[in-house]
């Protein structure tokens, strides 16, 4: 270990400034954007959130895509159209995506930053708490948008599928997008003060998204699943978000093919509405800045 | 919430504070006043409160009675503004892994109105060679430094420093004890804890001794417990084995030996009741029964 010099230690402390000279605190906008720097930086030099948040739904795209795509490469029917397998997963490995780069990735991250006193750490500073969540929303944005980005990408241009090129479907996938970010975001912040300990975090969120994302339609076809599982499907977002993500990405015709015969885009945004806000009351009345065991 | 004048040459003024948990009363009645520019070591077993007492103070743990003044406010209801006026080095951390020493510092700077220069700052704490490395590859006493210039780049009047060598070795502590000495003859008020009575003696101007939740006594190193007035053992060997004498007078003693000895006294020593005698006496007297293996946080 190195450690300083004598003359080094004994030079007198970085000038010291009295109190009155002070400028007014820091301003929340220009630290919550340092915080999403910060954040981002963290995310992309830990290797485990970069493979399962960031690449997961690219792989399982990746994997299912090849298992079931076949030689023929057509999959799907319903009624005279049928669409290639690619196509038929990618809208639910968006809605994953999504799904992943806030909830999972949030609940995870601030449940271990509580355990390790990050939080405790920056709570006994002047940083305004706003800009601690406004730099996990710019690292949700951030990972959220580049998975998306590489997502359709490699389904493009790996897969051969045709994205759409109507802007009212872009349109519809703006606000599922923005929706679905934003519930999976608060929700995620909420949910991060249930592991009892940050080591045990990832054990308990993972299966918690993984089950959603078989009774949700991302890995089978909603249509498949029983009834039962369908119902309680229809109570979590996901379910709401992939089924927007067909609407985007399906042809009008699989329209029909829907459970209930329809894209379903009004209660979509009831349902995702409704889960923003109780993630958002969740936040503000169980988010703590210190573990539960402190006074 | 009380206010005193910007001169109040009073940094922490202590009234009456008590926290109680569940099952225990973890600070009861404590009354402290640290004055500004002064360096004030908090002593006592795992357990006793030190961590409790310091946490309150910097508005991290809500007291349950009892008045505290830190820097002029109430720390229960501490805005940035005073939040940029102090500085917390809390116990041993492993937090922002990821992050580099120079990223870190920069970050932090951000924070504060009227921060130190993070290049300054770094090669204050002697961590210029380790600038670009993450926190995750520092030994333990790096990691601490670090913790320090995060601790001191608001450039703070007030610094809180909970037990900051623990796991050092002597050099690092050493170097350590550099670094807090600059930062007093810099005007900035410390207050901190530490298990090395060492450690205490060379950098407090006082020491405040707490014992299961009690204040048991607040003075000079060279004072504590009536140190100074306390009596010397005198020792001696010769062919009857090993002999001493208590006494208020050692020269005194040792000049009767002398005569005695006709010159020169066989295997003399004058003993005084060392810091950590002292400091062991108060605490058994004041009967902590604690058996936990650390502080509640």
């Amino acid at each position: 270990m190195t450690t300083p010099t004598r003359t080094q230690s004994t030079d007198p402390a970085p000038t010291y400034r009295p109190a009155s000279d002070r400028p007014a605190t820091a301003g929340a906008l220009r630290v919550g954007a340092a915080r999403a720097g910060i954040e981002v930086k963290t995310f992309f030099r830990e290797k485990d959130a970069v493979v399962f948040v960031f690449a997961f739904p690219v792989i399982m795209l990746g994997i299912f895509a090849t298992v079931f795509g076949g030689d023929d490469g057509e999959a799907f029917r319903v009624g005279g159209v049928s669409v290639p397998f690619p196509q038929y997963f990618l809208p639910g490995m968006l809605a994953a995506g999504i799904m992943l780069s806030s909830f999972q990735s949030l609940a995870i991250s601030i449940s271990i930053e509580r355990d390790d006193g990050t939080l405790k750490r920056l709570r006994g500073t002047p940083m305004p708490p706003i800009s601690y969540f406004l730099g996990k929303i710019g690292l949700v944005l951030a990972t959220s948008l580049a998975q998306i980005a590489l997502l359709l990408g490699v389904a493009a241009l790996a897969f051969d599928v045709e994205l759409p090129s109507e802007p009212s479907r872009w349109a519809t996938f703006g606000w599922i997008f923005a929706l679905g970010t934003a519930a999976g975001t608060v929700l995620g912040i909420g949910f991060s003060s249930v592991p009892r300990s940050g080591r045990s975090a990832p054990a308990v969120v993972t299966p918690v998204v993984l089950v959603l994302q078989f009774i949700s339609g991302v890995f089978f076809a909603f249509n498949d699943l029983p009834t039962w599982m369908q119902r309680v499907a229809e109570i979590f977002p996901l379910k709401w978000m992939a089924q927007g993500m067909r609407s985007v990405f399906l042809p009008p015709e699989l329209e029909a093919g829907e459970v209930s015969g329809s894209w379903q885009h009004g209660p979509t945004v009831l349902v995702l509405t409704v889960w923003l806000l109780v993630g958002l009351v969740l936040c503000l009345r169980t988010f703590r800045w210190s573990r539960r065991d402190a006074g | 919430m009380t206010t005193t004048p910007v001169r109040d040459d009073v940094a922490v003024r202590v009234r009456g504070l008590t926290k109680r948990y569940a099952e225990k009363v973890a600070v009861d009645g404590v009354d402290l006043d640290v004055r500004r520019g002064e360096v004030l070591a908090l002593l006592g077993p795992n357990g006793a409160g030190k961590t409790t007492v310091v946490e309150m103070l910097e508005g991290y743990r809500r007291r349950d009675r009892g008045e505290v003044s830190v820097l002029g406010q109430d720390p229960g209801h501490a805005d940035r503004r005073w939040r940029s006026r102090i500085g917390i080095v809390l116990q041993s951390s492993a937090d922002n892994a990821e992050l580099t020493v120079v990223e870190l510092v920069r970050h932090f700077a951000g924070f504060y109105p009227a921060p130190r220069d993070p290049d300054q700052v770094i090669a204050w704490v002697g961590l210029e060679a380790k600038r670009g490395t993450r926190t995750r590859a520092l030994s333990g006493g790096q990691r601490r430094r670090l913790d320090v210039a995060l601790g001191v780049i608001g450039n703070p009047e007030l610094l809180f420093l909970d037990e900051p060598t623990t796991g050092f070795d002597p050099e690092a502590r050493r170097a350590f004890w550099a670094l807090i000495t600059a930062l007093r003859a810099d005007g900035t008020t410390i207050v901190l804890t530490t298990h090395y009575l060492d450690e205490a003696e060379r950098l407090a101007d006082r020491l405040a001794v707490i014992s299961s939740g009690r204040l048991v006594e607040v003075a000079r190193p060279a004072d504590l417990g009536g140190r100074h007035q306390r009596d010397a053992t005198v020792v001696w060997t010769d062919e009857g084995g090993r002999h001493e004498i208590r006494t208020a007078t050692p020269t005194g003693t040792v000049a009767g030996l002398s005569t005695k000895f006709s010159g020169e006294v066989p295997g003399l020593q004058v003993l005084r009741p060392t810091l950590e005698d002292v400091y062991l006496s108060l605490i058994s007297r004041t009967a902590s029964t604690q058996t936990d293996d650390g502080d509640p946080r």
